[in-house]
């Protein structure tokens, strides 16, 4: 078995120093001058320390330098060096990974993209990467859903779905990997914001795609209650509680995610994986919206919104799916609104609301509150909505 | 001076350990604990063949395949199973919380097993059993007071059956008014017992939940946003399962009763507030309390418990049946209601557990059942005191705040310096002759621990079980790996709990276990 590891060296680097993010050349520098400390090389350590036990039995694929191997080596691993191609790569014009290019000089995305591409050709059983939301979004551009993919979380933003609760938590579902428990793989959220209008004060996030994320939710549980049904049963249980309700002559509208993906699925229409789609209860009306084509398309009929948080922060409306823009809300009115959810993504939310953030002040005021948010089948949760 | 220092706590402790196998296995051909004498020729002659009646349909073709053992080793195996358990009668047994783990005097045990009561029989002439149909008179009528509600069933035979009896009042209710079509919501709260949800929705309701606002405590203007012309009813328990009362528990009963709904508490465990608060002065409709928890008859371990339901005047009429009546002389079964939901168990209930909640009620009198909510409060805050000095422990939501009679701790900040989660402390807490529960599927508090001191116990007690969650904690910062591969001094083993969700792998009986594994 061949674990990959892909370690952001700068990931991080800007949130100990309040700069909201890490991208791009000019940011990281002025965060080191500020005396900013790189948080993955000790994240990703506290995830290798769970795979010790079992480094006998898989092989641990890495990047060298502070892409991996340098850590590796540090927590016991001979690692596998990934095979470096002379005198850079691509459009990369340094040497590869920090460590081999010498102090000071720095990796870049292109490095992340080519470990990540060379891992998923291999392929490796599991691709570990320590970063945010950026490595995340780099890793997915190359490797999509061919390989299964986890998070480390080590960066500033952790938006999306595809990190482990904590580093040591990534490290647990990884030795489980190896061992070869029976995991679930779940198709996990890539989304990112522009880093460059967000500390500007804008906000703008795209869904990016889907990484495959083992999971352990059905961690060893005693058993006086019966374990939950697995998270596909739910949502396929969810889908039900929607269609059923579907009436004749009016539009749904489908935000992207997997919980409304399987709404389609019921439904047996396709869905695009990061779009927003509108349905008929009798056919598809059309594929991967934009804002102005969904204000035609509601121009002579009743239409209905299904959304699904996005994220781990909760939020239903302004993250990855602004083709919803607040105009299209507005028309559809907020009693049209249908909020979908498998439970545990409320639970995870500790209390705090689901958020709203359309870029549209007044919409987000008619919007917030309280909302149903179906959890199941004849399964609903009142929740609360923060603009 | 005593000659021998003290000991440090927490006790050391190891577990008897038997490698016992299940009785079947113990099974010797032919061996034979009774000789069950031959018929008298007279009664022989007198009677005949009593078999040759039986229709063909009902005969054997072979044997039952029951174990055959002497009686010294059915004797030997139960006395090795019955040390290689926790619970009250053996050490502190305060982490099954929601569960009311209290002490439960043998005296009632006595009273259940003596003849008068164990020779009765259900299908007795009502003349010949006025006893204990006084008992159950009078138990309804101390849990009247208790709970302030017209009638009380002591028919269902655990807590959630009186949750279904319940569920089916509610529904047989406005059915009557010509509502029950339109009324299909049951509104509960993610920290009410789940029993709550369950029942409703094997009734065919749907279920709307509600969650904590930003404070902890249920949120009022989401259930607000929640009832309708559709509502049912409110089932809820207070205080929730993270020993969190819900101060505004008034104001939901009334916005549900502003829509025409119904409000029903869940009083399973009404151990913190006995004689402090009462279901129907805060105008709910109906409750319903586990004889097993707080009026202390044992935990049934999956036999048969006992529920009593509560109802408001207006609910009486769908009470199940039969009730049981008194004219100032006589006892008797009411069996003539015509609106009743029906029989919830069959017979009169369990009557053994209602002989001894009745008993156990009038051994404290009205002043000490209201003292048993008062230690168990002060037992409880001691405990949480304590509790958070340890390392790693938090107590979620309602921050700041005291709690009633339990708590729902969580070990969050632990499991993340440690990578210790709170299912392996649990096992590793076996290892000193404890244990505690986390909580109900799904986890909502992370790395939940839910600890229910009661009453029953003293502070030394208390203390001994901080000592030993201490120690175990201390553990998962200095030497994790004693946890991780606990328990050391017990029978329990980390079990794979893998098969319980495989069908092809669990059998609830042997028959089904054979076939299984054939």
């Amino acid at each position: 078995m061949q674990i990959g590891l892909i370690i952001n060296p700068i990931a991080g680097i800007g949130g100990s120093v309040g700069l909201k993010g890490s991208d791009g050349a000019e940011i990281q520098q002025q965060a080191l001058a500020l005396g900013a400390q790189p948080q993955s090389q000790r994240r990703a350590a506290l995830a290798l320390e769970a795979l010790l036990p079992l480094r006998d039995s898989f092989e641990l694929v890495t990047p060298p330098g502070d892409m991996g191997e340098t850590v590796a080596r540090e927590c016991g691993f001979s690692p596998h060096p990934l095979p470096l191609p002379r005198g850079g790569m691509g459009e990369s014009p340094a040497p590869f990974g920090r460590g081999a290019r010498g102090e000071g000089e720095t990796t870049t995305a292109a490095d992340t993209i080519f470990s990540a591409q060379w891992m998923a050709s291999r392929p490796v059983d599991l691709l570990l990467f320590a970063g945010g939301d950026g490595t995340a979004r780099d890793i997915s551009s190359v490797v999509g859903t061919k390989i299964p993919v986890l998070g480390i979380p080590a960066g500033v933003k952790i938006h999306s779905a595809v990190f482990a609760t904590h580093p040591r938590a990534a490290g647990e579902i990884a030795a489980a990997f190896i061992r070869g428990e029976k995991l679930s793989i779940r198709e996990a959220e890539v989304i990112d914001l522009d880093e460059e209008t967000y500390r500007a004060g804008t906000v703008i996030t795209r869904l990016y795609g889907y990484l495959r994320v083992p999971n352990l939710a059905q961690r060893l549980q005693n058993k006086k209650a019966p374990t939950p049904a697995g998270e596909a049963v739910r949502a396929e249980a969810i889908a039900a509680a929607v269609t059923e309700s579907m009436q004749p002559g009016w539009l749904y509208i489908l935000g992207p995610g997997t919980t409304t993906r399987a709404i389609a699925d019921k439904l047996g229409f396709p869905k695009t994986l990061v779009g927003v789609d509108v349905y008929t209860r009798e056919d598809v009306v059309a594929l991967d919206v934009s804002a102005a084509r969904l204000l035609e398309l509601l121009a002579d009929r009743p239409a209905k919104i299904i959304v699904t948080p996005i994220g781990g922060q909760g939020f239903i409306f302004g993250r990855g799916n602004q083709q919803i823009s607040p105009a299209v809300i507005q028309k559809v009115g907020r009693e049209n609104i249908i909020v979908v959810s498998l439970s545990e993504k409320l639970n995870a939310l500790k209390g705090a609301p689901l958020l709203v953030d359309t870029g549209d002040p007044s919409v987000d005021e008619m919007l917030a509150g309280y909302l149903p948010v179906i959890v199941g089948y004849k399964d609903k949760v009142v929740y609360r909505i923060l603009a | 001076m005593k000659a021998v220092a003290p000991k440090p706590m927490p006790r050391r402790f190891h577990q008897a350990s038997w490698d016992e196998p299940v009785i079947f296995e113990l099974s010797q051909p032919g061996a034979r604990g009774v000789l069950v004498p031959e018929v008298e020729a007279g009664i022989a002659a007198e009677v005949g063949d009593v078999a040759a009646k039986l229709p063909d349909s009902l005969r054997r073709k072979a044997a039952p395949a029951l174990p055959e053992l002497s009686q010294i080793h059915v004797l030997r195996h139960y006395a090795r199973l019955s040390q290689e358990n926790l619970g009250v009668d053996l050490n502190i047994d305060i982490g099954q919380g929601t569960c009311t783990m209290k002490y439960s005097p043998k005296v009632n045990d006595q009273l259940a097993r003596s003849p008068k009561m164990a020779d009765l029989h259900p299908l007795q002439d009502e003349s010949t059993v006025q006893g204990i149909l006084e008992v159950m008179w009078q138990l309804e009528q101390c849990l009247k007071e208790i709970s302030g509600m017209a009638r009380v069933s002591l028919q269902p035979g655990a807590g959630s059956a009186a949750i279904y009896a319940n569920v089916a009042m509610v529904r047989a209710y406005h059915e009557s008014r010509g509502e029950g079509k339109q009324r299909d919501e049951v509104i509960t709260t993610i920290f009410s017992h789940p029993s709550n949800a369950a029942c409703a929705k094997v009734a065919g309701y749907k279920v709307i939940t509600i969650y904590p606002d930003a404070d902890g405590y249920p949120d009022l203007e989401a259930f607000k946003a929640a009832v309708s012309e559709r509502t049912a009813a409110l089932f809820i328990t207070n205080p929730e399962d993270t020993g969190i009362f819900n101060y505004r528990i008034q104001e939901f009963v009334n916005a549900v009763h502003a829509v025409g709904g119904l409000a029903v508490y869940d009083q399973a465990n009404a151990n913190g507030i006995l004689g402090i608060t009462r279901a129907r002065d805060a105008g709910f409709d109906l409750c319903h309390f586990n004889l097993h928890k707080t009026f202390s008859t044992p935990h049934g371990c999956g036999g048969p418990a006992a529920g009593a339901s509560g109802v408001s005047p207006a609910l009486v009429p769908f009470l199940p049946k039969p009730t049981v009546e008194f004219d100032g002389t006589r006892y008797s079964l009411k069996g003539d209601l015509p609106q009743s939901v029906g029989k919830i168990r069959p017979w009169y209930g369990v009557v053994q557990n209602i002989l001894k909640a009745y008993s156990w009620i009038m051994s404290l009198g009205a002043d000490g059942l209201r003292e048993v909510a008062e230690i168990a409060v002060l037992n409880n805050n001691y405990l949480l005191k304590k509790v958070l000095e340890i390392r790693g422990a938090s107590m979620p939501y309602a921050k700041g705040k005291r709690r009633i009679e339990q708590v729902r701790y969580s070990w969050e900040q632990l499991t993340e310096e440690t990578g210790i989660h709170s299912e392996e402390m649990e096992i590793r807490m076996v290892d000193f002759g404890m244990h505690y529960w986390t909580s109900h599927h799904p986890y909502v508090v992370p790395e939940p621990m839910t600890l229910e001191p009661t009453e029953s116990y003293s502070q030394a007690d208390l203390d001994e079980y901080v000592a030993a969650l201490r120690q175990v904690a201390n553990e998962a910062y200095t030497e994790p790996d004693t946890i991780r591969t606990a328990p050391h001094n017990s029978t329990v083993h980390q079990t794979n709990h893998e098969p319980f969700d495989n069908p092809d792998e669990w059998a609830v009986t042997w028959r089904a276990y054979k076939k299984k594994t054939a």
